[in-house]
């Protein structure tokens, strides 16, 4: 499995199946910042999102990160007068895991085709 | 970083003989583990049952999509649908692709499968307890008795 810089080979596959690139890259900086013990705030993601070639609005930033808190994905809270955001360790976990049995599936899966095809006359 | 599990195996036969081992409803059934009732149709459904111990009163069903012969075999399907008693129907399918590619040794395979942003987060849950439940012990048990067989 291959490996990015912030991010371990299963989170990153869990990452991509979010299927969204605006949604993978406020993963990333999460990621990032969380090595760091950091949160960040809309305004630190929104601009993150921008450096990376991708105009939005504010409240579509909120909006891809409601659909990531709903997945459990990402959490906020409120700190002061800002919400602030990291990544929820319960979804990143689970879609962890799913990803990492079915890879073990088909990896059994392809043994026993292999298994049956040479081992038939 | 792509939104799918990819894995690759390869297989000292000829690419012909792994095609009908992947697309010959009864050898595929032999080694995925599932009876079907007919032959696999590119646009029609694939229904059957599993054969895995323990999980035979659960139904099989894939939509075939492409058969590219010596090439490529794909459907979609639900994965891990392992509650008898839900509707499944309702949820995306994930793709599931076969390729194969002449090698030296004989044939390449390479399985993706594609679309788990799809899949409900109820399900990835369920899939977790099943994972924490031993899941993984029992498919090590099950590939240490297919090794042992070589």
């Amino acid at each position: 499995m291959e490996k990015s810089e912030a991010l371990s080979g299963g989170e990153a596959e869990a990452f991509a199946a979010l299927g969204d690139w605006t949604r993978m890259l406020l993963v990333v900086r999460l990621a990032t910042a969380g090595q760091n013990g950091e949160l960040c705030s809309i305004e630190d993601l929104s601009k993150f999102v921008r450096q990376q070639g991708v105009r939005l609005t504010r409240q579509a930033v909120t909006k891809h990160l409601q659909r990531l808190e709903r997945g459990r994905l990402v959490r906020g809270a409120r700190h002061g007068r800002e919400r602030l955001y990291e990544l929820d360790p319960v979804g990143i976990g689970e879609m962890r895991a799913y990803l990492e049995m079915v890879s073990a599936h088909w990896e059994r899966a392809l043994g026993r085709l292999k298994e049956f095809v040479e081992g038939s006359e | 970083m792509e939104n799918k599990v990819e894995k690759q195996i390869e297989i000292a036969a000829p690419v012909a003989k792994v095609w009908d081992a992947l697309t010959d409803a009864e050898k595929f059934g032999t080694w995925f583990r599932v009876k079907l009732e007919g032959p696999f149709v590119a646009g029609e459904v694939a229904r059957g049952r599993v054969t895995w111990p323990g999980y035979e009163h659960l139904k099989w069903v894939a939509t075939v999509k492409e058969i590219v012969p010596e090439k490529l075999f794909s459907f979609t399907w639900h994965p891990y649908a392992v509650d008898p008693g839900m509707d499944y129907s309702k949820e995306e399918p994930t793709l599931v692709e076969f390729r194969l590619e002449a090698t030296a040794m004989g044939t390449l395979v390479t399985v993706t499968e594609s679309g788990f942003d799809k899949v409900p987060e109820a399900r990835r849950a369920e899939a977790f307890r099943m994972n924490a439940r031993g899941w993984e012990q029992q498919m090590k048990n099950i590939e240490e008795y297919v090794l042992g067989e070589k």
